[in-house]
């Protein structure tokens, strides 16, 4: 890449009917960086993931550059039941020394004993981690994950976050987490956007020294800053009043 | 014949005291077989007594010696292998045409639009209805018989293998797209697979629906097979014949069912409810 970019999308506009889901929207990401982005539902920030993973079509007046290795963690892990965990880390890759691939990237995950598991008898947080193994098995430039922790219960998201920092130290793609939780945002990324109608409405550099506390000063005015961006305190303070 | 019936009798007891000293779930087993059984001996003793008539229906010892009859003067294999082989031939080309249109079907647009109305519209009709008609087109010799159980057959897996391909969940083939696979790469790890366990349960509709399918073509003229050997019967009032031909049908259609159940559980051994153990 000659520029200093690893993903750059210009004047991206997405309708479904007559609903405006993205809006002439502008994005670029350094290369090794770790974005997050929020936004209420509706906000298109689903759009614009399933847009960079390849998942939706790109208009044809819009701009999009992406590295080669693109991959992705949803919401749900999305494993095929039918294939045991290992055969699931190594869908679609090619070539020689597969398995011990898959076996390395599953060990990453701490998982290497369930390489012969069916994904019915994994738990939640099991499952996902074979699915971050499988997005990170294909040593991707591009990671995106698609609100990869809202099915999980509190303590293993906790255990995920850390994971998921860790992998992304070691490995170093550009990751870009899509996410409506604000403290997930704060705690995970270097840069928060918020998307709102379809346009970034809010580009904030996270300057907080990780590891980072939810007890830090600057995580509370970030975050409050972030939920005013969102529009929740607003409403909040209506309600109360 | 009564010699016979008691030496059966003879073997079945001293099994009794080792099967009662297994654990508790094999007595219910026990109990279960029980009731049964019981009904038998019922029958036995009204035929003996002279209750039920030898035309009516003959007595279960009757049954016995003439299937030993049958079975030693090899008769009763002769017919076997006869209807054995409609029922395989008909089940290869109905299981292979229903396969083949669920997939021309399940897979592209074009294919659905071109096959299924057609199909839709078919399998409204009952396909034993079709006999006539296939007397007139095949004649009376083996091809209606395998026809009407390839066609017997061919629905059940049309209709349940067309599902499952439309039924698979498309998170999972976007997931299979995300990370490389091609149209072929997600027909063969995500369309297929996940359609195999909808396709299993139609191939046991299909044996079902063949062995029905047999029942009712080996009515048609036919000098061999199990239909033919309860049919001759029925012009010698030999109930017991016709007993034992029934009793090879209900096995054979067990039999059939315990192949693909078992072929079940490796094929889908990653279903929940089957990991276990």
């Amino acid at each position: 890449m000659t520029d200093n970019r690893a993903v750059s999308v210009r004047g991206l506009t997405r309708r479904f009917g007559s609903n405006t889901v993205l809006h002439g929207l502008d994005l670029d990401l350094q290369p090794g960086s770790f974005t997050a982005l929020l936004g209420r539902s509706g906000s298109g920030k689903t759009t614009l993931l399933r847009t960079l993973a390849g998942l939706d079509p790109v208009p044809e007046d819009a701009e999009i550059r992406l590295p080669e290795a693109v991959a992705a963690v949803f919401q749900e892990p999305r494993l095929l039941p039918w294939k045991r965990v290992w055969n699931n880390v190594a869908l679609g890759l090619s070539g020689r020394e597969v398995k011990p691939r898959a076996e390395r990237a599953l060990s990453e995950v701490g998982l290497a004993r369930h390489r012969d598991a069916w994904p019915a008898t994994l738990s939640g947080g099991e499952a996902q981690r074979v699915a971050l193994a499988r997005a990170l098995v294909r040593e991707p430039r591009l990671l995106l994950l698609d609100e990869p922790f809202a099915a999980l219960d509190a303590l293993t998201r906790i255990r995920m976050h850390a994971l998921v920092l860790d992998l992304w130290r070691a490995h170093g793609p550009t990751t870009l987490i899509v996410t409506h939780d604000v403290d997930e945002a704060v705690l995970l990324a270097d840069r928060v956007l918020v998307l709102d109608a379809g346009r970034i409405a809010a580009d904030i550099p996270v300057e907080i020294p990780r590891p980072r506390s939810h007890g830090d000063a600057r995580f509370v005015a970030l975050r409050r800053r972030l939920l005013a961006e969102l529009g929740v305190e607003a409403e909040v303070i209506r309600e109360a009043a | 014949m009564s010699e016979h019936a008691l030496g059966a009798r003879d073997t079945l007891a001293p099994s009794t005291p080792v099967r009662a000293r297994l654990p508790r779930p094999d007595l219910s087993r026990l109990r279960r077989f029980a009731s049964p059984l019981v009904l038998v001996l019922l029958w036995q003793a009204a035929s003996m007594a002279g209750l039920i008539s030898p035309r009516t229906l003959a007595a279960p010892s009757t049954i016995l010696v003439t299937a030993w009859e049958l079975l030693v003067t090899g008769e009763l294999p002769r017919h076997l292998l006869v209807s054995l082989g409609r029922v395989a031939s008909g089940l290869a080309i109905g299981v292979t045409t229903g396969i083949a249109l669920a997939l021309v079907a399940g897979l592209s647009r074009l294919g659905e639009e071109v096959v299924d109305a057609p199909m839709q519209m078919l399998r409204t009709l009952p396909f034993l209805a079709l006999v006539p008609l296939f007397i007139l087109w095949f004649g009376i010799g083996e091809t209606p018989k395998i026809a009407l159980v390839a066609l017997g057959s061919a629905f059940p897996v049309y209709l349940t293998l067309f599902a499952g391909i439309r039924g698979v969940d498309p998170k999972l083939a976007e997931a299979g797209r995300v990370f490389g696979l091609d149209r072929m790469g997600l027909i063969r790890h995500v369309v297929l697979p996940g359609a195999l366990p909808s396709g299993l349960v139609g191939l046991r509709y299909a044996l079902g629906s063949a062995w029905l399918s047999l029942v009712i073509a080996e009515q048609i003229n036919a000098t061999a097979g199990i239909g033919f050997l309860i049919n001759d019967a029925r012009d010698f009032l030999r109930t017991d014949v016709i007993v034992v031909g029934l009793l090879v049908y209900a096995l054979l259609g067990l039999g059939a069912d315990a192949l693909v159940r078992a072929f079940e559980r490796r094929a889908l051994a990653w279903r929940p409810n089957l990991i276990k153990g």
